[in-house]
């Protein structure tokens, strides 16, 4: 009989509980001390209060070494799940700090409460190894996330953008929860590795079948990958730019690596394979199958946009499916690269998205053309752009180029043959494509002018220094990847 | 000693980016200090290294373990006389664009880094530093053109950046894929290029990785039939912009063919030996016959170019020692003269007639007008020509003979070549400078402003350059031969006839 140690509990999600009196911290300081402040103030106190909460249950995730599994499984906590909770606190830091310029709602607290709701869920989502619990946490974040989608009232699109976001995530669940459910049945556990030995020997019934492409459905529409990724450019293009940021970073973090666990844990025995010439039935061909059109199509789609923002949407797509490959080859070094791409993309994400937003705010709208001439009208904002989007290109030495060389050179590492080498081989070729459109945004900027009254742009210190730290991040972690390796 | 040619042009960059904005003098003294501090080390530090058959290394520190990376520079002859070369052409570049006045300190600090990453790729011997600074250059060459270029210039710097881009994207296909296969061989990771020379690559792998790996570099060193980025890129730069392009970034691609393409896979060049040098051969002609009937000056030079890194690539088909050395000097000397050609057509001719159309160029007797110009012209044009006394002679006789012994009917054919190659070059000097058509009257209101001191400096710099190696070979015939030579370099495995036994 498991006698429930309460103290045990609170002891090993100190972090999450940090955080969970954090949103209370912060509601009841705007509510009573903040109240008839102006909306700046409100946000900048209540972003330090925040960022303080988030600082102090990082700090604590990242020295404690301890290792636990509680419940069987329900709350699982090593190394590994304690420094990607260390990222993902870390990209929600960034989040707050470009949106205490937000002019886009007055209700400050709920928007930096709800940053953080969030957050704790993704902690929770990375710590488990149990699917009732990954259900659950999964929720309890879409559903913050669902609600920073619309938070700008003033904006059609942002209640448009949610009400999308919120039936296609809802449908998502429904079908995650659908798979889950035969995954109990066949194995009579909701434990992962439990799971793993349940399966054994069953060879490949079609109920398992079912399941197998019911979860991978469910985890597409969280990472946005194709043929699931419909909401992805709208709820992109209407939410608050910070809320934006926050959907296609630390949520991105945390749902590949519970992805990559669900995956490597539990369907053990049908991976299947999806090598060239070497096709055998099983998750790693339709894995394979989704990567490959993310790719294809993100890249492609990319290029014809004129609205910034839908084009980080699209290449957001693209990067999943690159993600996706280092899911599909499942060794030790390819989800060591892939949490590498993974978090370096979403610190160049938010990074792009925080430019994005000062343009919007100054200019009045995220087009393309609206950057024109920005190198002249804020010359270290502009430089900040270029760093995030030749990252996101792939340039060296910049991380997005270190992060794809890991990631495919372990992909292609993958058995003996050279078998996954079609794959990386497309990959390389539509992150040449990649180029081109992350190239006209900076066009833009470099090349074209301003018209010849437009002033130049007052970027807030909060923000730009938000930004300077995470180019400077960007180019240290290209240059010296060892910094990040080290912990993954 | 011959790293701080890399760290000392970065610096420069740095201190670009912190002068004030409208101090153009400023940052044109700051760019040509670093230039010239550059060109200096290069040279100090090349006639310094010992032996140039062997590679000596400058610098070597782990830098990303897991993978085997490490920051690795060194320097063997084939380095040394490019090193040369981007210094030269470093500085004659600046002293070229000496009048750039629209926004000169971001156009110098682009200038720089592009710079600052071709030192880098001549003296990277770590495969993933190498490429790190081979694509560090596409960002900056993608602005020059694009801000300060000329006709048609976003287009020429968008196919330029996408071309060059598509390139190094096959070469890292296949630079990962040769990592995995090395990795099994070797048993460690490792990016060392001496020590991935010496793995012997499983021939089938060889035969479908070397032409990936080769045409994803000779892309950028303008081999047709892909060269189509270079006449248009060249037209659309700014002066400074196509010395570079001509000058030191085709020859960018030219070296990873060398250094890296053929190096590792020696299998591979042998089966592909044959299609690379009739490449080589109809890059040569195609692009004589194309210059010969351009009404643009400008694009007479920018396929002149095609097709004279056609004798380059030919000279690497032939896998003999004095073609692969005919084939390097080649690099240098094209370097030099095409620079030289561009600066008096972009700068002398377009900049004061603002016209590069042989109709109107005719009616301006330039050859009276600014005659300085006009006797550049010839000397170039005669050096390109490779009239002997000029180091293209050497170049280019060298090339023909390695490549008579291995393939006799395409070095006649490329024979043809040299003759186009004549014809061009004359109509040039005939149009540009020297015609007999009945002249417009002179405008003696606004006369041209006469050849400054800069560009007589930069044009005297690069005819003595052309001049002193068209006399005196055996300068950097000193550092080339060795390394062919010698048994033990990282080439031998290439020139050994029947391979890796």
């Amino acid at each position: 009989m498991n006698t429930v140690n309460y103290l045990q509990i609170l002891q090993l999600a100190a972090p999450e509980t940090i955080v969970t009196l954090t949103v209370l911290v912060v509601l009841s300081a705007d509510l009573t001390v903040l109240r008839g402040k102006s909306i700046a103030a409100r946000f900048n106190v209540g972003a330090l209060l925040a960022i303080l909460g988030c600082v102090s249950a990082a700090l604590l995730a990242f020295m404690r070494h301890t290792e636990a599994n509680l419940f069987n499984g329900l709350l699982v906590v090593n190394p590994s799940s304690d420094f990607v909770k260390v990222a993902i606190l870390a990209l929600t830091v960034f989040t707050i700090l470009i949106s205490t310029s937000g002019k886009f709602t007055d209700h400050v607290g709920e928007y930096l409460s709800l940053i953080l709701l969030g957050t704790i869920g993704l902690m929770f989502l990375v710590s488990t190894e149990d699917l009732l619990m990954v259900f659950i946490a999964l929720e309890f974040a879409s559903l913050a996330l669902y609600i920073l989608t619309a938070f700008n009232k003033h904006n059609e699109k942002s209640a448009e953008a949610a009400l999308k976001y919120f039936l296609f995530g809802g449908m998502s669940a429904a079908f995650l929860l659908f798979g889950f459910s035969l995954l109990y049945g066949i194995s009579g556990s909701t434990n992962l590795r439990e799971i793993a030995i349940g399966i054994v020997g069953k060879g490949f019934d079609p109920l398992l079948l079912v399941a197998l492409v019911t979860t991978v459905i469910g985890f597409g529409f969280k990472v946005a990958a194709v043929p699931f990724h419909l909401w992805a450019p709208d709820a992109y293009e209407g939410a608050p730019t910070p809320s934006a940021a926050f959907i296609g970073s630390g949520s991105k973090v945390a749902s590949f690596y519970i992805l990559a666990k669900i995956f490597t844990l539990g369907f053990v025995g049908v991976e299947g394979s999806a090598v060239w010439h070497g096709y055998l039935s099983g998750w790693m061909p339709v894995v394979a199958i989704v990567a490959a059109l993310s790719m294809v199509l993100g890249n492609l789609t990319a290029i014809v946009q004129l609205s910034a923002k839908r084009m980080l949407a699209y290449s957001a797509i693209a990067h999943a499916g690159y993600m996706l490959l280092g899911v599909l080859s499942n060794t030790p070094a390819s989800a060591s690269a892939m949490m590498f791409y993974v978090i370096t993309y979403a610190l160049t994400t938010i990074g792009a998205f925080g430019v994005v937003s000062v343009v919007e705010e100054a200019t009045g709208g995220d087009a393309i053309k609206n950057f024109a001439g920005l190198s002249k009208r804020a010359p270290g904002l502009s430089l900040c752009l270029m760093i995030f989007l030749l990252s996101l290109g792939g340039i060296p030495p910049l991380a997005g180029f270190i992060g794809k060389f890991f990631l495919f050179s372990a992909v292609v590492s993958v058995g003996s043959n050279l078998g996954l080498l079609w794959l990386v081989i497309l990959a390389i070729a539509m992150s040449a494509v990649s180029f081109y459109y992350y190239l006209r945004v900076l066009k833009a900027a470099y090349v074209e002018d301003a018209t010849a009254d437009a002033p130049a742009i007052k970027v807030p210190l909060l923000t730009f220094l938000a930004l300077a730290l995470l180019a400077l991040l960007v180019i240290l972690f290209g240059v010296a990847p060892g910094l990040l390796t080290q912990f993954l | 000693m011959l790293a701080w040619t890399i760290y000392i042009t970065f610096i420069g960059v740095l201190v670009l980016m912190l002068l004030p904005r409208d101090n153009a003098r400023a940052a044109r003294i700051v760019a040509l200090l670093t230039a010239i501090a550059g060109c200096v080390v290069a040279f100090v530090g090349a006639i310094q290294q010992a032996n140039p058959g062997d590679v000596t290394t400058i610098v070597k520190v782990p830098w990303i373990p897991s993978i085997g990376a490490n920051y690795y520079l060194a320097s063997d002859g084939i380095s040394l006389v490019l090193v040369v070369l981007t210094g030269l052409a470093a500085v004659s570049g600046i002293l070229f664009s000496w009048n750039i006045e629209k926004r000169t300190k971001e156009f110098f600090a682009f200038y720089l880094a592009l710079i600052g990453g071709v030192y880098g790729v001549f003296l990277s011997f770590d495969l993933l530093l190498l490429f790190v600074f081979y694509e560090l250059t596409i960002i900056p060459k993608y602005f020059l053109i694009a801000r300060w270029g000329s006709t048609r210039k976003e287009y020429g710097a968008m196919k330029l950046a996408l071309y060059s881009f598509v390139g190094s994207h096959l070469v890292l296909i296949g630079l990962i894929a040769a990592w995995v296969v090395a990795k099994g061989q070797l048993g460690h990771a490792s990016l060392d290029l001496i020590e991935l020379s010496k793995v012997a690559f499983p021939i089938a792998f060889q035969h479908w990785v070397f032409p990936l790996v080769f045409v994803g570099f000779a892309i950028l060193a303008g081999m047709w039939p892909f060269h189509t980025w270079a006449p248009t890129g060249h037209v659309a730069a700014p002066t400074a912009g196509s010395m570079l392009l001509a000058g030191v970034v085709m020859k960018l691609g030219a070296y990873g063919c060398l250094r890296v393409a053929m190096v590792l896979f020696p299998e591979g060049v042998r089966e592909w030996q044959w299609a690379i040098a009739a490449l080589a051969v109809a890059g040569i002609i195609y692009g004589a016959g194309v210059a010969l009937v351009q009404r643009d000056f400008k694009f007479v030079i920018g396929y002149s170019s095609v097709s004279h890194m056609g004798f380059v690539l030919l000279g690497l088909a032939t896998l003999n020692t004095i073609g692969l050395d005919g084939a390097v000097l080649q690099m240098f000397s094209h370097g030099i003269i095409a620079g030289l050609l561009f600066g008096v057509v972009g700068r002398m001719v377009y900049d004061r007639t603002h016209t590069r159309d042989f109709n109107d160029l005719e009616t301006m007797q330039l050859g009276k007008l600014i005659p300085f110009a006009g006797v550049t012209f010839v000397i170039a044009g005669i050096a390109s020509m490779g009239l002997p006394g000029f180091s293209g002679f050497v170049a280019e006789f060298q090339v023909l003979m390695g490549a008579w012994t291995v393939f006799p009917k395409l070095t006649i054919l490329s024979g043809v070549g040299i003759l186009i190659g004549v014809a061009y070059t004359l109509r040039a000097v005939q149009k540009g400078f020297y015609s007999d058509a009945p002249p417009k009257a002179v405008d003696h209101e606004h006369p041209f402003e006469p050849i400054t001191v800069a560009e007589r400096f930069g044009a005297v710099m690069l005819i003595g350059a052309s001049l002193v190696i068209g006399l005196f070979p055996g300068l950097l015939m000193n550092w080339i031969e060795p390394c062919f030579n010698s048994p033990l370099s990282m080439f031998a495995r290439l020139l050994v006839k029947g391979g890796s036994q």
